[in-house]
């Protein structure tokens, strides 16, 4: 009767996870981490026969060498986070906004336009006014295209607003190419005059980035636990038949949230050009309109971790410029790092989710509770 | 080699060993048990399927049915218990190595591309030897249609057909698999009874051919029509089986539901009966152009439940949804609600939900799809509280107090078992699930209560306090429409019952005197050309 | 003028060659289900490996045969690039994390790998070159050539361009009358369906996505070793054309065949402001330059709106396009 050749279980099955505890899950997120320095120690090893050990504390210099550079993680910082936070009420609501670089350009270009036509026409708080309001305007409409084309005809948005980005980036391209003139680059903006220019608080140009980011990563923590809005987002974001059945009107909810979406982008931007570079360039979002939607999908959301998962990211860039450079190695290094990372930790997502169950595990259980 | 066969007898167990021919069975289950997180589908089953014979596998809905047959199709691996195809145990891991030992399965969703033809949907996946040749796989399939007399245009896409020709075109697709042993999940919940039973003649010849056949459905007349044994399923767990000659529709009930059903509702008589709702010639015309509502026109009265019976997708959803403002209908509709000491009746076609509500209409809504469109999965009690009042108040922010008051009662009132009001809902059983849909609805003071398969998939103590909520419901004067498949329920505990056919309605008979019979024929009255010949 | 025009035409088929390998490798992806946003990252595997392969046998052998350059850097390209394939199907089939995030990690990742290593044969030069394996890249198809204007037109491209527009036949005639084609299809636009119909799910979007990026990669390689001439910088140039080639799969509606037409287009498109000035007599075109490379985007957006208005069943994306398909999920 035994049928040994024929019999195989399964070696691995993948069930659901109903429950899991959050020191459990701390525990996953952190271990992926490790995993990921692990490879990376490896990696550097074998590639520049470097000893990790040392590498890792360059890495840590990166930021916290000096108080200055701890300044610029945190400069970096803000903008990356400024443009998770922008993408979190999007992708709840599942939107898959990928435009964010192109909304950031647009604020950016927005911004730089003020400054230079009307720097010094204008009292410095009425500028403020005026790039503040164009910046978001700008990043707002970017985001209202797609969302428009979604809302009326179901347009695929995660395509759209990827094609969007290309658009934008051109636009400055075209903008910076008339502007600069004869000259080879844009320069500076206002120089001499430094109008546009974010006033310098306690030394640094970029304070009030950090002060901004900081105020909106409670706003929007709030916005989307405690408000009307932010409740409709997730009910849209969970079904939108179930939206339909409570009475909201998705398609306004899609527009407005993708407004939101893409005037906070508009807002990095004006940060970015108006309290950082003083200039528009096309890299001038510097790929974090990408690198935000990492940070804003791990996150789940929740503005707070985002801030920790844009700080480690960060920190890994800093630390691997700060390698490049001590080493004598090229600055990509940083890129190879963080994919890595990267990997790990969204690997590391599906055993929060998942639990396996091995081939004659000793836990499986044999108490039943009857389905009701 | 001995087998343990558990007999079922006035209700008692008997548990003997009997020698039986192991090659008699084409498929020997042994206890099988299948889990789904900390839900329990398939609890310790075993039983069997013998060649040439048709099984019917009989039990409530959420009762397993479906679960068991997709571990016999690869569709799950259980998580305990073997499986003996032909007397040999073997592990089915995935539908392919199902169909490798001869076993098809019919799925209740179909398992259809849209975009491909016909031929294209039936060859997918299989592995015949020489050229993929197109023009061959239309030849046989014609000589298949020619066959049993089925009508399938190979070239047609699947988005074109009906639902009807879409069932065909599966079982058509397990046949040119050569299946020898098939798996029907509830194929006739979408056909007329005209292609039921052409449906049953396909099967009886397929019996003839030495097929094993299993037919899971909870229709008790056609498990009699149709099937040589019986098997039943009652909340995951095996009852028993019996042959089909030694049982009648009572005795089968009473192994379904575990007891005698005593259908004793209460039904008050109506009282002050006042018109809420005048449905005048609505006529809805769905996405792929199909006509699903044809010329309804009836009336709702406070203080009396209403009826609506029907085949399942007749057109129920689309009724209800109508009224609800959820469903875009045909000019010419109306749909008039008559307000409580207010003159003139207000049109509610062309009005969203928010529209509705804002008119101060108070329509109560349980929908069929209580994750998909009732709740809110993710949220827990509160959260799904404030899917009917998050708007109330000028604030930008919410409100959660309220709705966290009326969750916690909920919960004691209807006795909701979940760990805290915050616990997603999606975890909570289905019966949970439900009553908490129900309990928020009914707190909202409708006017007009409309619920669809309220009791779809519930245990019978759950599914009577929903009775009961109804007919409280109803005493307090509200306007009750219950749209419902069991039509013992459904003559017991309503004033008025209308029937729906193909999206027709074929008459509205009164609840008190009106027998099964009666209703019955009306549900299959429609002159509707169907494809199946 | 006419000169002008075969140099345009010239100039597109090449460009467009780039992108035509990037978009048949996505499509066979995204038929799958696989939305690999990481084909940037993926084309720059490609040509990194295919040049560094090619660059590093041709610098250590005293007579470096042609032949054999071809052929290292192929090999070497598709390989790495499916490398890059297999991590995102990695993630994605078997560990379900989200497409989007997935490939846009990879494209991070791809360009650091490229230009992380590719540092490492520049020696600090700005750039550097593989003469021998773009000559046998850049190889003209002998006699058919000389011939005035057609030969020029037709017949003066790499071997790679030929290939394109054949692996784009085959393409078609496999995704649409081939069994595996049939089957692969049904992964992408009904999972479930094709699961119960006994097809490894699994199976074919490894495979798919794999094999996929392996094409992707030649792109990547035929810009390092033929568009440009055999010469490695650190650029990024390479992610615009890996998202043009994103773009481009949209723009054909998921059809190979289109891909032939569309990627010529798109060429045509991206270097018109090149040869306007002498073909329409517009001047300062130099400043306006971006504005005519922004055109294949909107062409792509205009396609995209167009397809979502009218509906129609067969110009969709594939249905299950990004979703991540679990068996036992219920």
């Amino acid at each position: 009767m035994a049928n040994e050749q024929k019999m195989h279980e399964p070696f691995i099955r993948i069930a659901n996870r109903d429950n899991i505890s959050f020191a459990k899950k701390v525990c996953i997120r952190i271990a992926s981490v490790v995993l990921a320095l692990i490879i990376d120690a490896v990696f550097i090893l074998f590639v520049t026969g470097l000893n990790p050990i040392d590498v890792y504390i360059q890495i840590f210099r990166g930021t916290f060498e000096t108080s200055l550079r701890f300044a610029w993680a945190m400069r970096d910082m803000v903008a990356l986070l400024c443009i998770g936070l922008a993408l979190a009420p999007a992708f709840k609501m599942r939107f898959w906004n990928i435009g964010a670089e192109g909304q950031v350009l647009m604020g950016g270009l927005a911004t730089a336009l003020c400054m230079i036509y009307l720097g010094g026409n204008l009292p410095t708080p009425v500028l403020f006014i005026v790039m503040f309001l164009t910046s978001i305007a700008a990043g707002a409409i970017w985001g209202f295209i797609p969302a428009f084309f979604k809302a009326n005809w179901n347009t695929n948005e995660t395509l759209f607003t990827l094609m969007m980005n290309y658009v934008a980036i051109q636009l400055v391209a075209y903008s910076t190419n008339i502007l600069r003139g004869q000259a080879s680059s844009l320069g500076t903006i206002n120089m001499a005059t430094k109008a546009g220019w974010f006033p310098r608080i306690g030394g640094y140009d970029f304070t009030l980035n950090i002060i901004i980011v900081a105020i909106l990563t409670v706003l929007m923590y709030i916005y989307l636990k405690y408000t009307k809005h932010g409740y409709e987002i997730s009910v849209v974001g969970e079904s939108e038949n179930t939206a339909r059945y409570a009475g909201i009107d998705v398609k306004k909810v899609t527009i407005r949230t993708m407004l939101i979406s893409g005037a906070i982008c508009g807002l990095c931007g004006f940060i970015l050009v108006a309290g950082n570079k003083h200039t528009i360039a096309t890299n001038t979002a510097g790929g974090n309109g990408f690198t935000a939607i990492i940070v804003a999908w791990l996150s789940k959301f929740n503005t707070f971790y985002m801030l920790l998962i844009a700080f480690l990211l960060i920190f890994l860039e800093k630390g691997a410029i700060q390698i490049a450079s001590i080493y004598h190695l090229n600055d990509y290094i940083a890129d190879i790092i963080s994919g890595i990372i990267l990997f790990c930790i969204l690997g590391s997502e599906f055993f929060i989710r998942y639990k396996l169950i091995f081939k004659h595990s000793p836990n499986a259980q044999k108490e039943v509770r009857v389905n009701d | 080699m001995g087998q343990i066969c558990i007999f079922y007898k006035k209700g008692h167990f008997y548990q003997s060993k009997v020698t039986v021919k192991i090659m008699e069975d084409a498929i020997r289950l042994v206890n099988i048990t299948k889990k789904f997180g900390s839900v329990v589908a398939n609890k310790d089953i075993s039983m069997s399927i013998r060649r040439g014979e048709i099984l019917s596998l009989l039990g409530e809905n959420g009762s397993g049915k479906t679960t068991l047959m997709n571990i016999l199709s690869g569709i799950y691996y259980q998580d305990e218990g073997q499986i003996y195809v032909n007397g040999k145990e073997v592990a089915i891991r995935t539908p392919g190595e199902a169909f490798d030992l001869g076993i098809g399965m019919i799925h209740q969703h179909f398992k259809l591309v849209d975009v491909f033809t016909a031929a294209e949907n039936i060859v997918l996946g299989l592995h015949e030897p020489g050229k993929f040749n197109m023009k061959a796989v239309h030849d046989k399939v014609r000589a298949i249609c020619e066959k049993y007399g089925f009508n399938i245009e190979p070239d047609q896409k699947v988005y074109e057909m009906t639902v009807a020709e879409k069932q065909t075109l599966e079982i058509v697709k397990v046949l040119y698999r050569g299946a020898d042993i098939l798996i029907l999940d509830e194929p006739t919940a979408v056909l007329t009874p005209q292609e039921t039973q052409k449906l049953f003649t396909v099967m009886r010849e397929m019996k003839k051919d030495g097929k094993a056949i299993v037919i899971i459905t909870h229709k008790l007349h056609e498990v009699l029509d149709v099937s040589d044994r019986v098997s039943i399923l009652r909340r995951g767990e095996y009852v028993g089986t019996v042959e089909t000659k030694d049982a009648t529709e009572l005795s089968l009930t009473e192994m379904m539901v575990g007891q005698k059903v005593s259908l004793d509702l209460s039904r008050s008589e109506p009282k002050n009966r006042v018109k809420r709702l005048e449905i005048k010639n609505l006529n809805v015309v769905n996405k792929d152009g199909v006509k699903v509502l044809k010329d309804i026109s009836f009336d709702a009265y406070g203080g009396e439940i209403l009826g609506i019976a029907g085949i399942s997708g007749c057109g129920q959803k689309e009724l209800l949804e109508s009224i609800a403002g959820l469903q875009l209908t045909c000019e010419g509709s109306s749909v008039e609600y008559f307000a409580p000491e207010e003159e003139s009746p207000r049109q509610l076609i062309g009005l969203s939900p928010k529209k509705i509500k804002n008119l101060g209409v108070a329509l109560s809504f349980v929908p069929e799809d209580r994750l998909g469109m009732g709740l809110v999965g993710s949220m827990g009690m509160t959260g799904n509280m404030m899917l009917k009042s998050y708007e109330k108040g000028k604030s930008f922010f919410t409100e959660r107090n309220d709705p966290k008051q009326l969750a916690e009662k909920i919960k004691d009132s209807l006795g909701v078992v979940t760990p805290s009001v915050n616990t997603p809902v999606s975890r909570l059983s289905g019966g949970n699930v439900q009553k908490i849909l129900v309990g928020r609805e009914i707190a909202a003071n409708p006017t007009v209560l409309m619920t669809a398969y309220a009791v779809r998939g519930l245990d019978i103590h759950t599914s009577y306090m929903i009775y009961n909520l109804l007919e409280e419901q109803k005493k307090k004067g509200v306007a009750v429409i219950y749209v419902g498949e069991d039509l013992d329920v459904l003559t017991a505990i309503c004033d008025r019952i209308l029937v729906l056919c193909g999206g027709e309605m074929t008459g509205i008979v009164n609840g008190p005197g009106s027998t099964k019979e009666q209703i019955g024929l009306l549900m299959t009255k429609s002159n509707k050309e169907r494809n199946v010949k | 003028m006419t000169e002008t025009i075969i140099a345009w035409i010239f100039r597109a088929v090449q460009f467009g060659t780039i992108i035509m390998f990037g978009s048949m490798g996505e499509i066979i992806s995204e038929k799958a289900g696989n939305l690999n946003l990481g084909v940037p990252g993926i084309m720059y595997l490609g040509a990194f490996a295919g040049f560094a392969s090619a660059y590093g046998y041709e610098t250590s052998v005293e007579n470096p045969s042609r032949l054999i350059c071809i052929l290292l850097a192929l090999i070497a390209a598709f390989a790495a690039a499916a490398i890059g394939g297999l991590i995102y199907c990695f993630l994605t089939t078997t560990l379900r994390a989200n497409q989007n995030v997935t490939g846009l990690a990879l494209t991070t990742f791809g360009m650091g790998v490229a230009n992380f290593f590719g540092a490492y044969m520049l020696e600090g030069e700005v750039y550097t070159a593989a003469p021998v394996s773009n000559s046998a890249f850049q190889a003209k198809i002998p006699f058919l050539s000389n011939i005035p204007i057609i030969g020029n037109v037709l017949f003066s491209y790499g071997f790679l361009v030929y290939g394109a527009i054949i692996l784009a036949i085959i393409l078609h005639i496999f995704l649409n009358k081939t069994r595996a084609g049939l089957n692969l299809r049904a992964v992408g636009e009904n999972p479930a369906t094709a699961d119960a119909a006994g097809i490894n799910v699994t199976k074919y979007k490894y495979l798919a996505t794999t094999i996929g990026a392996g094409i992707s990669g030649i792109g990547g390689l035929y810009y390092v070793l033929d568009y440009n001439n055999g010469i490695w910088a650190t650029t990024g140039q390479i992610e615009a054309l890996g998202w043009l080639a994103v773009a481009l799969v949209i723009f054909t509606t998921w059809k190979p065949l289109n891909v032939i037409w569309g990627a010529y287009l798109f060429g045509l498109l991206y270097w018109f402001y090149n040869f306007m000035p002498t073909l329409f007599g517009i001047t300062n075109a130099e400043r306006t330059t971006s504005l005519y490379q922004m055109l294949p985007y909107l062409v792509t957006i205009a396609v995209l709106i167009a397809v979502s208005i009218r509906k129609k069943k067969e110009s969709q994306p594939p249905a299950a396009l990004g979703l991540p398909y679990f068996r036992e999920e219920r």
